[in-house]
């Protein structure tokens, strides 16, 4: 019974005393990646169904903060079922070989009032490349709320390889765009 | 006799030939790449068909505003029936001059590719985002086109007959050296 208790009184210590470390979890249905390029100026929007994302952001100590994404890159959804069968292959995301691209924080730092930047590797298709990625973090209930564009360039992890090079046919430039809603982070 | 009332203007000589190396070409390039797998050379000829396209669409409202502004030839003569052939057949190439093009566009705005005319303008979507109503449309922008290429035969075919057969110089009317 005395053992009992103090594990009791142990867990409810840690759960207080290191609240970064209670369970942030990611709420899919809420959430949202998406990208978009231009073909020939036509502007072409996708996004991806399945994602994942181990999450440990304490607003208080960004720069203790871990976050990890993982991205089903065969959930992409993006424009007819011609072109989801075409950016399975090899010259685009080779999802046989890479079926998930990556993301690890290397660095978490405050910018200002909800404002974060958050720096890490990005890993798609066996290219990593190091990108910064400003975050802006509103919480309501218990529900916390991060969105945030950067930009990365597709020949940079050789989406489009052989005859898709030419970036007069698709542009090397490709916004990232996200709405992430997550449970259990502790308040800003 | 005035001649140059026989014969119609300059300017509209000037768009029906544009028009007719246009969509003859357009309709080429729309049967021939249909069948191209997906490549960046059909995604080049795509737009380029989109953007002649909307070409003719806006050359075929200025010909149109031409037309109804400025008095045509008087037919020369020829048998009833042929003259109600002549202008039905006038009347629905105009109709499929906008038919065509306008499905073709409705059809881009369906499957989510908007049209950015030369890769410069981007056009708005009348038609909202949908896949099934994009393979809705998409047959009927092939039946119009064929229906078009059809009357355009039919067009041909009768102007021949009248510079080959009748020799009524009903050619020169449109042609622009004259006979």
């Amino acid at each position: 019974m005395k053992t009992y208790l103090m594990v009791a009184a142990l867990a409810a210590m840690s759960a207080t005393a290191f609240p970064a470390c209670a369970q942030q979890k990611l709420v899919p249905a809420q959430s949202e990646i998406a990208f978009s390029s231009k073909q020939m100026g036509v502007p072409v929007d996708g996004k991806f169904k399945k994602f994942d994302a181990q999450v440990a952001f304490d607003p208080k100590k960004p720069e203790a903060s871990k976050i990890g994404f993982t991205i089903d890159l065969a959930s992409v959804s993006i424009g007819s079922s011609e072109t989801e069968a075409e950016v399975a292959k090899p010259d685009w995301f080779n999802t046989k070989s890479f079926p998930q691209a990556t993301f690890q924080s290397s660095g978490v730092k405050a910018t200002g009032p909800g404002k974060f930047e958050v720096a890490g590797t990005l890993a798609i298709k066996g290219a990593s490349q190091n990108v910064v990625v400003p975050v802006t973090v509103a919480q309501a209930g218990g529900t916390t709320t991060a969105t945030g564009a950067f930009g990365i360039k597709r020949l940079d992890f050789k989406i489009g390889d052989g005859d898709w090079k030419d970036t007069s046919m698709v542009a090397n430039e490709v916004q990232v765009k996200f709405k992430l809603n997550l449970t259990g982070v502790p308040p800003l | 006799m005035n001649t140059t009332a026989q014969r119609y203007s300059p300017f509209a000589m000037l768009l029906h030939w544009v028009l007719a190396l246009a969509i003859i070409g357009s309709f080429s390039m729309g049967v021939y790449m249909s069948d191209l797998p997906f490549s960046p050379q059909r995604l080049k000829l795509y737009n380029w068909h989109k953007w002649a396209g909307v070409t003719i669409l806006a050359l075929s409202a200025l010909r149109l505003l031409w037309r109804l502004t400025h008095k045509p030839p008087a037919d020369i003569p020829m048998p009833g029936w042929q003259r109600s052939a002549a202008h039905g057949t006038h009347m629905l190439l105009y109709v499929l001059f906008f038919a065509v093009p306008l499905v073709g566009w409705a059809y881009s705005s369906a499957a989510g590719f908007p049209i950015v005319w030369f890769g410069v303008l981007p056009l708005p979507s009348f038609v909202p985002v949908d896949k099934e109503l994009a393979e809705a449309i998409k047959p009927w922008h092939g039946y119009l086109a064929f229906a078009m290429a059809a009357l355009v035969l039919m067009h041909v075919a009768a102007a021949l007959k009248h510079q080959l057969i009748d020799r009524d110089g009903l050619l020169s009317r449109m042609w622009p050296t004259g006979r």
